[in-house]
């Protein structure tokens, strides 16, 4: 089969380049060009109908951090990471980790502007928890933006808290401290 | 010539074969996604949410208007907190819409709260997708009233007995959602 589509293909082009003058086509050869033509584009017509696999996500696991870990390195004397609320204000202001500053929802200009605020006077390698939870953690609008954001800005140690469905099923409701308010 | 008639007609079948296959394909997928028939679910059986009551509001519209939550006492009132902003809602609103057209006539009734919503943005998307069911601009005083609500969607089910009778965290399970409609609009009155 490979062969004869070098045969078919390739042959005639060199054939071409030599003699400069077009290889001559026989029904044969045409019909079964078709047949390959056909048979690219059909399993290319089909690879696409199929579902496409659902992209890696863009925020690598070392980049993320889960509750507990958070929690935890919380409890530690050492030293603290500044957590960042990067969501709407409703959420906010209804729960959030204790500790943490608002930001705003960094998917919209403003928020991105209030993040570079914040963390003008931040040392470099200073540990940043970032968090949403806003939505769902693959339709977050806010959390990618927050963290390309500070990769840009030169943070080394950004890490983003993994809150799979929201920041109610995943951190208040398992009993995580939660205060409200501003 | 017969071998060329004969290839022509393979390729061809080759082509309506492939064609089927992705026919077929995309009707798997639009059955994964369509609201499909409620099989009849046992009342008793869902899961409350917490046992409380739907609460009394006065809410206002994107068009104005207010509504009384006490005005759908008697119908079952499906309260969907969502945003435009927020891509796994905003996917949800058509099948919503369906959901409405479907059992209106049979006592059922949505609420879509908007949660952070730019108000241009909020009316636009009403407007494009030709929503069939009320949207109020969300306010932290709405979501209390629900007992919080810290994440989208989150989507409330509130019987004839106006009595929560589920909470949906996360994307939408529209069968389940169906399923609990169905069984509560039949539900007997006590």
């Amino acid at each position: 089969m490979l062969e004869s589509a070098i045969k078919i293909f390739l042959i005639p082009v060199t054939e071409m380049a030599t003699t400069m003058k077009p290889a001559p086509i026989t029904p044969r050869t045409l019909i079964l060009r078709l047949l390959l033509l056909t048979a690219v584009v059909a399993a290319v017509a089909f690879a696409s109908a199929q579902t496409s696999p659902k992209s890696a996500d863009d925020l690598p696991a070392t980049s993320q951090i889960q509750p507990s870990e958070l929690l935890q390195s919380m409890k530690t004397s050492g030293l603290q990471p500044a957590v960042l609320y990067v969501g709407p204000r409703a959420f906010y202001l209804q729960g959030h980790i204790p500790g943490s500053d608002y930001i705003g929802p960094v998917g919209k200009p403003d928020g991105i502007a209030t993040l570079r605020t914040r963390v003008a006077s931040v040392r470099k390698d200073m540990p940043i928890v970032i968090y949403c939870g806003c939505c769902p953690w693959d339709h977050c609008p806010n959390i990618r933006p927050a963290f390309a954001e500070l990769k840009k800005e030169g943070f080394s140690k950004v890490r983003v808290l993994y809150l799979a469905t929201s920041f109610g099923v995943d951190w208040k409701d398992k009993g995580l401290p939660v205060v409200s308010g501003e | 010539m017969r071998k060329a008639v004969i290839l022509v007609l393979v390729v061809g079948l080759g082509c309506w074969g492939l064609r089927q296959a992705y026919n077929f394909h995309k009707e798997l997928k639009r059955q994964a996604t369509a609201p499909r028939p409620a099989d009849p679910v046992d009342v008793q059986s869902i899961k409350t949410a917490g046992g409380g009551t739907g609460p009394e509001l006065s809410l206002t519209d994107l068009n104005g208007k207010t509504l009384h939550t006490s005005d759908y006492k008697g119908k079952v009132v499906l309260v969907n907190f969502w945003a435009a902003w927020c891509t796994p809602c905003a996917e949800e609103v058509p099948q919503f819409i369906a959901l409405q057209r479907k059992y209106k006539d049979e006592g059922f009734q949505i609420i879509g709260i908007s949660v952070e919503d730019d108000a241009g943005e909020l009316r636009n998307f009403y407007r494009k997708y030709q929503m069939n069911y009320p949207v109020v601009p969300g306010d932290i005083k709405i979501a209390d009233a629900f007992g919080g609500v810290l994440g989208l969607p989150t989507t409330f089910v509130i019987g004839r007995d106006n009595l929560v009778h589920g909470k949906h965290n996360g994307a939408t399970d529209f069968a389940a959602i169906e399923q609990e409609v169905v069984a509560l609009l039949h539900a007997p009155q006590r």
